[in-house]
């Protein structure tokens, strides 16, 4: 195996784990919150769909970001209206919000199935994404453990209850925070129909914002593991692809199964230690939070 | 009117209903500068109500709030704080996964320098006596120490009202102490303080005035030449209380044994069990003070069998061995148990009554091969009702309609219906009202009568000296010996429960 | 919360007139977003909301359609109501539909023909169990390693496509079948009979108005219906009642799996007659939806599935008559879910009555 080889196949891993970052560390920080958005799937198909028709028509792909980051803001608003405002059950709302994204990005996405997108301008190797995509995570890290607005969020992660009786905007900094995920996920999905696969087909995420979610377990919400998760599903991607030509005789679709299968097990392995999740997993995580009067 | 004589706080015509409940009902309160004040009152007063009021966590339905004469209705959380309002919960509003510095910050606005802040609580938590490690997380703390950076955090606010929610309940007879000298500096530095209490030693040695409430109305408010026990009893309680009685009766054969008995807790910060030998004979009730987190939770989760992982020694019910045997079995051997937690635990917060008396109570022929005979589980539930005195609209309420005392009653008696061969109760009234917590007492006494082996865990020393036998302290998750109540006395047991004296097993 | 919002205020007991209301509520609005929509697309209402909610069903060969698509439905959201309720969230019925599928389908395919009469109930088994089995790895998960089951449950489905797909395009690919990715037919005895000619619902309609039936019982009447139901609502009751977590969700992921698989067995062996590598628009995702909508409940999940059904019908016939894509059905889909849990809001609270007056 050459050397550019090698590189070649480093650089695909950190583009293919550049959406998994991005909708990952969007999503950490809206857990860090306590809220558990499942509807990443549903975030990062309409933010792929958004940025392919808005980068297509109008040959920006800067526009095509920020509408793949709108989409992905817009759509977890609405999560955040119905889980926050309206204290509905937040595992059954993301669901309904990954269905509806899925079906509306492919009935919005037909006319566009199948079409070939822009290419990205790259520099060494990796475009201007990527690179935000590695600025996102010590950002995230610096802001959730150095200033004020992380330390709101982390106290509301743990206990909004108390949080509230301090008098702190327990709603506000929640929606903040859902928000947040949601533009990222946007971004991420973003990415996946402007470089990754430049193009769009119903269902591109293929899953890859489940993995984001279990990403985030196996981060035991800490950003800079964002990053190794990532990389480690970004490189399975890779090889997956490559498995003919590194002459490997496994079928396909077996190769195929590999982040599905990988996923099941980074969680185990997290999960089956109840101390570190008891000591990392935000606490009020999933629960409806309704403040008194 | 000159600024001496203008009161700090001023309550007017407080009320307050939640549903069908009228928590406080037209309460006037009036706090001076300078002064400690107390608010007394039983359980179910509407203490904990009136308190959030004050501070802005509830809105009240109707009268006045005025601070330093000015109107200040309505009031949030914010709001109150801003005005000088500093609260010092009873169950502390700390986050535990951050250190005393983080949540200390996070009640102050400004967002200063962390080695700036650092350095004020160490010296403002020092100067009142109660010393903090502003890096230390909250998590590894204890009670007492957690309360102390509870009190610091509305120091460094500049309040001008601090309350204070039953503040002692957690703390050793030393540390009670400690506190009470740094609130007697605060109020000689203007300072108005409003202490929460049921406990009365500890108005009449802190307090210059007290407003006692009654189920929701003010009772009274007697001065320091009116603080003797009977007449704030008479104040808080409308009558003389009635007393248990307990008539000397000899011990059975051991229901409960445990031998050397140790369990590892999970949690990091959590207490060890460590070598408990013991045993509750039938026909005794035995008692077993402490203060809050000394291992009373992992105990009682232990003799349930929730919690099992590493534990070594014996554990006996009536006779059997159940060491190594699951809930559902050691129930089925004679044990039953009352929970410290009523709702969620104890009960099912959404279910009928019907369904709750299911919970524990299958074994009444409420389930015949696998189906339920839901007739059954009313009329089990009304005989609890019945025989209990619960107050409810049916067995159809949900448990999430009673009142604490109520529900309390409920638990207990379903338990005791059970007819165990030892029943294990944890907190049997804590936050019940005095009329349920008589009932609740007397059950348990009747219990003893029927020869049913008890074993009470409480943090209420003047409960256990009514109602046990013999009692014993657990302290750091060890125990001491069990003295007969005769032998020993409150200040006795109390001076075992501080830190410093040593516990023998 | 600003003040001129209206505040919501916890209700001291759930309203059980919400509770049945909501569904309807929820019904209701998608009916008047359907309206909307097709105004919005210059098609007149009526016209648009009888294309899409009454044509489909104004035959009997509709009806049958009608009950063929609500069948899968109804069989995986019943038995995902059960799990629901006790907070066991299996969210990969549509994996375990198709690992049902495959194992009924190995079944049909190469052991079936030996057995003669007794051939479909085996089959049948067979689903089951595949259903089981795929269930019974999140289940494990769950209880051995404390392992959420909603995010594995979910990876499985893809594994399970990827599996089928696998098996369509080799070792069981229909030799004769110009190398499209299906296996051949399942013989006639295989293929469970029809509930009346002229249309093709089968008799997959007994079994899930039995499962119905049987799931009333277990939820209403079984003491383990009752004790998984106390783990879902408080755990920490159910474990100071002794009540056995682990028991719990091994039962809900092995009922839910069982239905699943029987849905996907049922597909398969009746509409369908072969293997293939697409055999559900999602089913098992609707399920969870249809579940909610039925509010956990045998009866109203069986309604649920029928206005699902009906969504389904609804959007192919207006992609056949209005011109409008097929995916539409998901978008109403999520709309659904989304207008229940607004309303169901009303269940556990209510508007804040407004503070009394404070005297001068």
């Amino acid at each position: 195996m050459s050397g550019s080889y090698v590189i070649a196949l480093i650089s695909a891993t950190v583009i293919a784990a550049t959406p998994l970052v991005f909708a990952a560390v969007g999503e950490l920080v809206a857990e860090r919150a306590g809220v558990l958005n499942l509807g990443v799937e549903g975030m990062m198909l309409v933010g792929a769909l958004a940025a392919f028709i808005v980068s297509t028509h109008s040959g920006s792909l800067l526009l095509g970001f920020a509408a793949g980051a709108g989409a992905g803001l817009a759509l977890a608003l609405l999560f955040a209206l119905l889980t926050l405002t309206l204290q509905t059950n937040q595992v059954a709302t993301g669901l309904a919000l990954t269905l509806f994204g899925s079906g509306l990005s492919a009935v919005l996405g037909r006319p566009y199935a199948g079409h070939p997108g822009a290419t990205m301008p790259v520099l060494f190797h990796f475009d201007a994404a990527v690179y935000l995509a590695l600025a996102m995570v010590p950002f995230t890290a610096w802001v959730l453990n150095r200033t004020r607005v992380g330390l709101l969020i982390r106290a509301v992660g743990e206990s909004p209850q108390t949080a509230h009786a301090l008098g702190k905007a327990v709603q506000s900094l929640r929606y903040g925070a859902v928000g947040f995920g949601g533009l990222l996920s946007g971004l991420g999905g973003a990415y996946l129909s402007m470089a990754v696969t430049p193009m769009w087909v119903e269902g591109l995420t293929a899953g890859r914002g489940w993995i984001a979610l279990a990403l985030v377990v196996f981060s035991i919400w800490k950003p800079w593991r964002v990053l190794l998760g990532a990389w480690l599903f970004g490189g399975m991607t890779v090889l997956q692809l490559h498995a003919q030509a590194l002459g490997l005789p496994v079928p396909g679709e077996f190769m195929s199964m590999l982040p599905y299968l990988a996923t099941i097990l980074v969680l185990v392995l997290i999960c089956r230690n109840p101390r570190l999740l008891r000591l990392n997993q935000p606490a009020s995580l999933g629960r409806p939070f309704h403040a008194e009067h | 009117m000159n600024d001496a004589a203008l009161p700090r706080l001023q309550l007017r015509g407080i009320t307050r209903r939640y549903g069908s409940v009228l928590a406080n009902d037209g309460i006037d309160l009036t706090v001076m500068p300078g002064e400690i004040h107390a608010l007394l009152g039983e359980n179910g007063s509407g203490k904990s109500t009136l308190s959030r009021i004050i501070c802005g966590l509830t809105r009240p339905d109707a009268g006045s709030i005025e601070w330093e004469g000015r109107d200040v209705a309505p009031l949030n959380p914010s709001r109150a704080r801003a005005l000088g309002i500093g609260m010092v919960f009873q169950h502390f509003a700390l986050f535990e996964s951050l250190t005393v510095a983080e949540n200390i910050a996070l009640s102050l606005q400004g967002s200063g320098r962390e080695a700036e802040l650092a350095a004020r609580i160490k010296e403002v938590s020092t100067r009142y006596g109660l010393p903090l490690d502003p890096a230390r997380l909250v998590a590894s703390m204890s009670a007492g120490e957690r309360q102390r950076v509870e009190i610091v955090r509305c120091l460094l606010q500049q309040p001008r009202l601090l309350i204070l929610d039953e503040p002692t309940s957690v703390l050793s007879p030393a540390a009670i102490g400690v506190l009470f000298g740094a609130l007697r500096q605060l109020a000689a530095e203007g300072l108005s303080i409003l202490f929460i209490s049921h406990k009365l030693d500890e108005v009449r040695a802190l307090c210059a005035r007290a407003t006692v409430l009654r189920a929701g109305r003010v009772a009274g408010t007697p001065g320091p030449e009116a603080f003797d026990n009977a007449s704030l009893l008479r104040l808080m309680l409308g009558a003389e209380p009635a007393a248990c009685r307990l008539e000397p009766q000899s011990a059975g054969a051991p229901m409960l044994e445990l031998e050397g008995y140790v369990l590892p807790s999970e949690d990091p910060f959590g207490i060890d069990l460590t070598d408990l030998s013991f045993a509750v004979h039938a026909g005794e009730i035995a008692g077993i003070a402490g203060i809050s987190g000394h291992g009373q939770r992992e105990l009682v989760a232990a003799l349930a069998g929730e919690t099992q992982r590493g534990q070594r020694g014996r554990l006996r019910i009536a006779g059997h061995d159940v060491t190594d045997l699951p809930v559902a079995a050691r129930r089925a051997v004679g044990l039953a148990l009352v929970p410290e937690e009523r709702l969620g635990r104890g009960a099912v917060v959404s279910m009928s009554l019907a369904g709750n008396a299911l919970l524990t109570g299958a074994r009444h022929g409420l389930v015949r091969r696998g189906f339920i005979h839901h007739a059954a589980t009313h009329a089990v539930a009304q005989r609890i009702i019945s025989a209990f005195d619960v107050r409810t609209p049916g067995t159809r309420a949900t448990a999430a309609q009673l009142s604490g005392g109520n529900l309390q009653k409920f638990i207990v008696g379903r338990e005791i219906m059970l007819a165990p061969r030892v029943l294990v109760v944890a907190q049997p009234t804590w936050g019940v009202d005095v009329g349920a917590a008589l009932r609740i007492r007397q059950s348990l006494i009747d219990l003893r009568t029927q020869g049913c082996g008890v074993l009470v865990i409480s943090e209420d020393l003047e409960e256990l000296f009514q109602i046990c036998d013999r009692i014993a302290v657990i302290r750091d998750g060890r125990l001491s010996a069990f003295q007969s109540r005769a032998e020993t006395s409150l200040q006795q047991i109390g001076q075992m429960m501080s830190a410093g004296a040593a516990v023998h097993a | 919360m600003p003040d001129w919002l209206p505040a919501l205020e916890r209700r001291p007991a759930p309203s059980s007139v919400m509770r049945m209301a909501a569904p309807l509520l929820a019904a209701l609005a998608i009916t008047l977003t359907a309206l909307l929509a097709f105004a919005a697309l210059d098609l007149s209402p009526w016209s648009g909301l009888y294309t899409f909610f009454i044509s489909p069903i104004a035959s009997a060969y509709g009806v049958g359609e009608w009950l063929l698509k609500a069948t899968p439905l109804a069989l995986c959201a019943l038995g995902l109501s059960i799990a629901f309720r006790a907070n066991v969230w299996n969210i990969g019925a549509e994996g375990q539909s198709t690992a049902g599928a495959i194992t009924g389908g190995g079944v049909a395919l190469y052991l079936a023909p030996q057995l003669g009469g007794a051939g479909v109930p085996v089959m049948l088994f067979a689903g089951i169990a595949g259903g089981m089995l795929w269930a019974a790895i999140p289940a494990w998960l769950r209880t051995r390693f404390n392992t959420s089951e909603i995010l594995t449950s979910l990876m499985l489905v893809y594994v399970a496509q990827l599996l089928l797909a696998w098996l369509m395009h080799g070792h069981w690919q229909d030799p004769q079948g110009f190398n499209y990715p299906q296996s051949r037919a399942f013989d006639d005895a295989l293929i469970l009979p029809l509930l009346a000619d002229g249309q093709r619902a089968t008799s997959a309609v007994w079994m899930t108005a039995l499962l119905a039936l049987a799931t009333w019982v277990l939820v209403r009447w079984s003491y383990a219906g009752y004790r998984m139901w106390v783990g879902g609502e408080a755990p920490a009751a159910a474990r100071y009642a002794g009540f056995s977590e682990a028991r719990s969700v091994w039962l809900g992921m092995l009922i839910s799996g069982g239905a699943a698989g029987l849905a996907g067995i049922a597909e398969v062996a009746g509409p369908i007659g072969r293997l293939q590598t697409s055999i559900s628009p999602g089913y098992g995702f609707a399920a969870i939806i249809v579940a909610f909508v039925g509010r956990l409940h045998p009866l109203g999940v069986v309604l649920a599935a029928l206005l699902m059904s009906l969504l389904y019908l609804g959007g192919e016939a207006a992609q056949l008559e209005l011109g409008l894509p097929a995916a539409v059905t998901g978008i109403f889909q999520g709309l659904l879910l989304f207008y229940l849990l607004a309303a169901d809001v009303f269940t556990h609270y209510r508007l804040r009555r407004p503070p009394v007056a404070r005297p001068a």
